[in-house]
């Protein structure tokens, strides 16, 4: 594997080695001095055409624990708006020499169009509607955290709740969470859900509340306003009032059902504001374990896939 | 990291053929006992002693050390694990065990460290532990238990404590487990 741009790149072998791998870097990010050498040498620059908090900050900080050099491209600061174009750019920056380039942008595709154009190992770090698998690694790596097992995902019943259609972070982890055998249940009104639904190995439910007693996994997604062109809910009170996890329906929750959000969360919405931060509610254990998620992927791009030519080569 | 995972995981996916039996499992006991009454007389004691067992060939020897001197000095050591892989000068030769992790909750400044493994070959797994221990603070000595010194030194460094030097090809392989140490070869299939 050199490139990550899709869960279906890894496999559920591959899944789950980068769990297993994440927990080493677990244990190096709770150190005095939270660093290894491992990637010594090498560059790894964030690409990012979209806005982001988390993902990129996230991602940085890891290629640092890493000991990797890091690059930042934001396009508000760049030639982009000079009208430069979307293969300039990348060939500019992979001509800098870089080993790894994680991209961000707001059409589906652009990182494996990417991939085609440099050398580079290329990691999505979301593209439009369609993946952001490193979000859906650490979010399989947080539940696993939090149960305390191995592989607690057999049967494990997740509900993917809101906005399904322009949600890339639903399609990698339905993804993910299949792979790894849990049964996954989307629950979002008819017209967030995507228009076809045809080879998804999941459930679907119009009916948050008719799941709710039923989950081990609660994972909401964001309202995602800036890619709404039209009225696909009347109000965001009557979606909150239907979708939303108000206190009362963490009440009926069971009780060790988890809760879970990939950030930005807009409170009162999908996730009322005291929920966030109920002891079941793994939002910021997310963030947290982003770090050692991405430490892992980088690792298991820059780092191991070359044993495996070496190796070969000298036996 | 042991030279049993180490060459045993695919991509190499050898197989490991024993020739001879090095030391019975009594060898390895009695091996283990006189170092770790060796620790004990080199550091005036066990104050401030910490043992640190190498992934993953060298964490189970390092308990076996503790119990020795705890059974002969009814004194226990703290035992922890340290997996060098991502200090390795050669990352990317050898594949990277993901259910090896360091377990070292203690800050070790001032305190002496005594690094065990099983096997002791190039010199380099040490050179990285060094450098993995220097994170955990400043050591006031770190000293090296092995049980099989098999030679073929690419660094300078010694071991302190060895349970039995043993000249190998350097195409060998030595297995040490619970039942003993064999010598033999890898066979790639």
């Amino acid at each position: 594997m050199t490139s990550l741009l899709a869960v279906e790149d890894l496999g559920a072998t591959g899944i789950r080695e980068v769990l297993r791998l994440a927990d080493s870097f677990v244990e190096v990010s709770e150190r005095a001095i939270p660093r290894v050498p491992a990637l010594r040498g090498r560059t790894v620059a964030t690409v990012f055409f979209e806005d982001s908090t988390r993902t990129r900050l996230s991602f940085e900080t890891a290629a640092k624990r890493l000991s990797a050099d890091t690059m930042t491209f934001s396009v508000s600061t760049s030639s982009v708006n000079k009208g430069e174009s979307l293969r300039d750019t990348v060939e500019t920056v992979a001509a800098m020499g870089i080993d790894a380039m994680i991209v961000r942008h707001r059409s589906a595709g652009v990182p494996w169009q990417v991939s085609r154009w440099i050398d580079a190992s290329i990691i999505n770090a979301g593209d439009g509607w369609h993946e952001h698998p490193t979000q859906a690694l650490l979010d399989c790596y947080t539940v696993r955290q939090a149960l305390g097992r191995d592989d607690p995902f057999p049967g494990l019943r997740v509900a993917i709740v809101g906005d399904i259609k322009h949600s890339r972070v639903a399609r990698s982890n339905v993804a993910a969470f299949s792979a790894l055998g849990a049964r996954v249940t989307l629950v979002a009104p008819p017209t967030l859900m995507p228009p076809s639904l045809e080879g998804w190995p999941v459930e679907v439910s119009h009916d948050l509340d008719a799941v709710l007693a039923d989950t081990d996994v609660v994972y909401l997604l964001r309202i995602q306003a800036e890619r709404m062109n039209e009225a696909l809910f009347p109000s965001l009170r009557e979606y909150s009032a239907r979708y939303g996890m108000t206190r009362e329906r963490a009440g009926r929750l069971c009780s060790s059902a988890l809760i879970m959000h990939p950030g930005p969360m807009n409170r009162g919405v999908e996730i009322a504001a005291e929920v966030s931060s109920l002891p079941n509610s793994l939002i910021t254990r997310q963030v947290t374990n982003g770090v050692a998620v991405r430490m892992a992927v980088l690792f298991r791009l820059l780092g191991a896939p070359e044993a495996s030519e070496a190796l070969v080569a000298h036996a | 990291m042991a030279e049993r995972e180490r060459l045993l995981t695919p991509p190499l996916g050898g197989v490991f053929v024993a020739r001879a039996q090095v030391m019975t499992a009594e060898d390895v006991s009695r091996a283990t006992t006189r170092i770790a009454h060796e620790v004990a007389e080199r550091n005036h004691g066990l104050d401030d002693l910490v043992l640190v067992g190498l992934q993953t060939g060298g964490v189970p020897l390092a308990r076996r050390v503790a119990d020795a001197l705890e059974t002969a000095y009814g004194q226990a050591v703290p035992v922890g694990s340290l997996d060098v892989a991502f200090y390795r000068d050669d990352i990317g030769l050898r594949p990277v065990l993901p259910e090896a992790v360091t377990n070292i909750p203690w800050d070790l400044t001032g305190l002496t460290v005594v690094l065990v493994d099983d096997v002791f070959f190039t010199g380099r797994t040490v050179r990285a532990a060094l450098n993995a221990l220097a994170d955990h603070g400043r050591a006031r000595s770190v000293q090296l238990a092995v049980m099989v010194d098999r030679g073929h030194r690419e660094l300078p460094i010694r071991p302190d404590f060895v349970g039995k030097n043993l000249p190998t090809r350097r195409d060998e392989m030595v297995d040490v487990s619970a039942s003993g140490v064999m010598l033999g070869d890898v066979v790639v299939k």
